[in-house]
Formats: structure tokens, C-alpha cells, sequence
């Protein structure tokens, strides 16, 4: 059972998770730049961070058999601060060209003020200059629903941005069906205590269908688990699903996604 | 019932069987943690917004209509449309607090 988890924060997770999801079929990951559970003072330490991301991960994911991928930007719960942002954004573009960067991500809002919103249309901008595919960080909780629909706006609003080389993640029963009716790809974040659960992912796509939609763990600093995407292989077949559901979902959609950017060689077979 | 499309591929019967016990329990905290806060030593003398929320939004579970799950999380949502001024920290309290 091949599977990739398409969003996880590898850098705050032990070799031992490496380990484990290797154990249970994972063959690659992708790694989004996101905030580290404190504010950094400059862009100096953001410029530190993307070089773990571009260089120490790909390394320590390889002894296990695992692709490492990542994406490049600044997070929205740093971009309050217009001029650290700005000064952030500058760097972004030296990483992009790293071997292993398929884009810009996860941008989007956090609290769905007008500087995350600035920062965040001058990351389209950034994608859309450097012909990037874009994952999105849509808000926690009751901000979910407002910060969604801003952010579907914003990408459309840059009207050079092709939805289907963007994914909306962290998906829920509330904000799905405005993706994906808007043609943009779908992530469902399974979560212990917030966004998704493993049960819930899969009543969604027993309503949503499997295309333009994937799993991940998120897996990160906090409360989490990285093993929740082949969990979901075990509450499909619960329900009566082929393994076919799973492969589409974990292995077959986020290979078309990420293959849109020709630095992703995962085998297919 | 409401009238859902069947795209659950167990019967009735298998769902309830497989999924019943995780949720009486699930219901059980809840009506725990309602306890609790009523036990515990008053602090303000208007209901917790997070509190008063999640009562409105347990009514959507009885009420006899579908997507009950899309329901909740839009009753817990902040229900504008504007961006905001200035972040109020960084942190989601699970509930929609109203105009800060």
C-alpha cells in the first residue's frame, strides 16, 4: 500500500515517524513552510529554516526510502508584520529554484486581517511570476469559512492563477464544495482535535467523490499524528471501499497534483 | 430523515453497529463538560460565548434535516465577510465572538 502524505511539518516530527510511515507504505512527502510555534525576529531565520526544508529534510527522508518535497513562503501567522513579511518575500524567490521546491506554500490567512491579505495576494503574485503551483493554509475554526471564501477571491482576483495548480487545504464539511465547484484541488487534514477526522475525511469523499481531493496529516509540532493517512486506508475498508479508493486518494491524485511541477519524480508504478 | 443521497455504502444497521458506542460516549463528555462548567466557581455572569454557541449548535443535531455536520461548523463561524483591521492574536477560540 504505496501512499504519500502530501502535507507534513517533517522538521518538528522525530527519524522515528520517518520510520514508522515508511514502515506502513509512504514513499514521499511534501514539506510547507510554516510557523514554527514562535515569531522569528528576521529574515535571517527564515532564510535558515528554508535551507533545513531544501537540504537537511530531503536528507534525513532518503535513509528511509522517502522523497522529500517542499514548499517555499512566509506563513500567515507571520505576515501581520507587513515590513518582516516583505523582507521574507525577498528571499523566496533563491528557493524555488532548489531541486526539491514544487511552490509556494501553504500561504493564506490565519486571523483574515488586511495585512495577511496583502501578503498573501503578493504571494499569488510571487507564484504567478514564477509559474509556481500554490498550496493553500486556510484558517483554523470559526475562521475557516470567511477566510476560504477571501482566499478563493484573492487567487481569482490575480487572474493568471489556473485552480487546478492550486489546493485549498484543510478542507472541511463547510468549505469543501466552494473549492472544489470552484475548480481548485481539495486537501483534507486529519487532525486529532480540529480540522478533520479520519471518519469524517471519509464521509466526504463518499460524498464529494474522489477527484481533486487528498489526505494529509499535517503532522507537525503540536497535537497530531503522522500516521492518519494510512489510517484512512483502515476506515475505507471498513466501510466496503476497495483498495482502489485509497490509491486514488493517497498515491494516484496527489502524483497528478504534484506532477504538474516537473521537479516531482515519484515512481508511478 | 432527511432525505440524503445513500452514498454510504453500509446499510443502516452496519453504521450504527460499527459507530454507536464511540459516539454515546462522545455525547456522554459533552454532557460532562456541560456539568462541569456549572459545578465549577462562577467567574462572569454571562454564559461563556464558546458555551452559548455550542448549545444553539447542538440543536442542529435534532432537527431533523441533513448536513448536520456542514450545519454546526457554519453555526460556530464568524458569519462576516471583511477583512479585519488588526489581528487580535493568533490563536481560534472555536466559536464566533462577535465584532472586536
Amino acid at each position: 500500500m504505496k501512499y504519500i502524505d502530501p502535507h507534513i511539518h517533517m522538521v518538528s516530527r522525530t527519524t522515528d515517524d520517518y520510520q514508522r510511515m515508511a514502515e506502513a507504505g509512504c514513499v514521499a512527502v511534501t514539506e510547507p513552510a510554516f510557523w514554527a510555534g514562535y515569531d522569528r525576529s528576521s529574515a535571517q531565520g527564515f532564510h535558515d529554516y528554508f535551507r533545513v526544508l531544501t537540504s537537511v529534510e530531503p536528507q534525513r527522508a532518503a535513509q528511509y526510502g522517502i522523497d522529500h518535497y517542499t514548499w517555499i513562503c512566509i506563513n500567515p501567522k507571520e505576515a501581520e508584520d507587513l515590513s518582516l513579511a516583505r523582507d521574507v518575500i525577498e528571499i523566496i524567490p533563491e528557493f524555488l529554484d532548489k531541486e526539491t521546491t514544487l511552490g509556494v506554500g501553504e500561504i493564506g490567512l490565519n486571523k483574515n486581517t488586511r495585512n495577511e491579505l496583502t501578503i498573501l495576494e503578493e504571494q499569488i503574485g510571487i507564484a504567478d511570476k514564477h509559474n509556481q503551483l500554490i498550496l493553500v493554509h486556510t484558517p483554523h475554526l470559526e475562521d475557516k469559512r470567511k477566510g476560504t471564501r477571501i482566499t478563493l477571491d484573492a487567487i481569482k482576483r490575480n487572474g493568471n492563477i489556473d485552480p487546478g495548480r492550486v489546493l485549498i487545504d484543510h478542507v472541511e464539511e463547510h468549505t469543501i464544495r466552494m473549492v472544489l465547484e470552484e475548480g481548485f484541488w481539495a486537501g483534507m487534514t486529519l487532525y486529532p482535535n480540529s480540522k478533520c477526522t479520519v471518519q469524517r475525511a471519509v464521509d466526504l469523499i463518499e460524498t464529494y467523490g474522489t477527484e481533486r481531493l487528498w489526505v494529509n496529516s499535517a503532522g507537525d509540532w503540536g497535537h497530531s499524528d503522522p500516521m492518519t493517512v494510512p489510517k484512512t486506508a483502515m476506515e475505507l475498508k471498513r466501510r466496503g471501499h476497495g483498495p482502489e479508493v485509497f490509491n486514488k486518494i493517497s498515491f494516484r491524485n496527489p502524483l497528478t497534483f504534484l506532477g504538474q511541477c516537473k521537479k516531482f519524480k515519484v515512481d508511478d508504478a | 430523515m432527511s432525505n440524503q443521497p445513500h452514498t454510504c455504502q453500509m446499510t443502516r444497521q452496519q453504521v450504527v453497529d460499527q459507530y454507536f458506542l464511540e459516539h454515546r460516549a462522545k455525547m456522554i463528555d459533552i454532557a460532562a463538560f456541560l456539568d462541569r462548567i456549572e459545578r465549577a466557581q462562577p467567574t462572569h455572569d454571562e454564559e461563556d460565548f464558546r458555551v452559548r454557541a455550542m448549545k444553539e449548535a447542538l440543536a442542529v443535531l435534532t432537527d431533523g434535516e441533513g448536513e448536520r455536520a456542514r450545519r454546526v461548523l457554519d453555526a460556530l463561524s464568524d458569519p462576516t465577510v471583511e477583512p479585519i483591521p488588526k489581528s487580535p492574536g493568533k490563536g481560534a477560540t472555536g466559536a464566533y465572538r462577535g465584532a472586536i
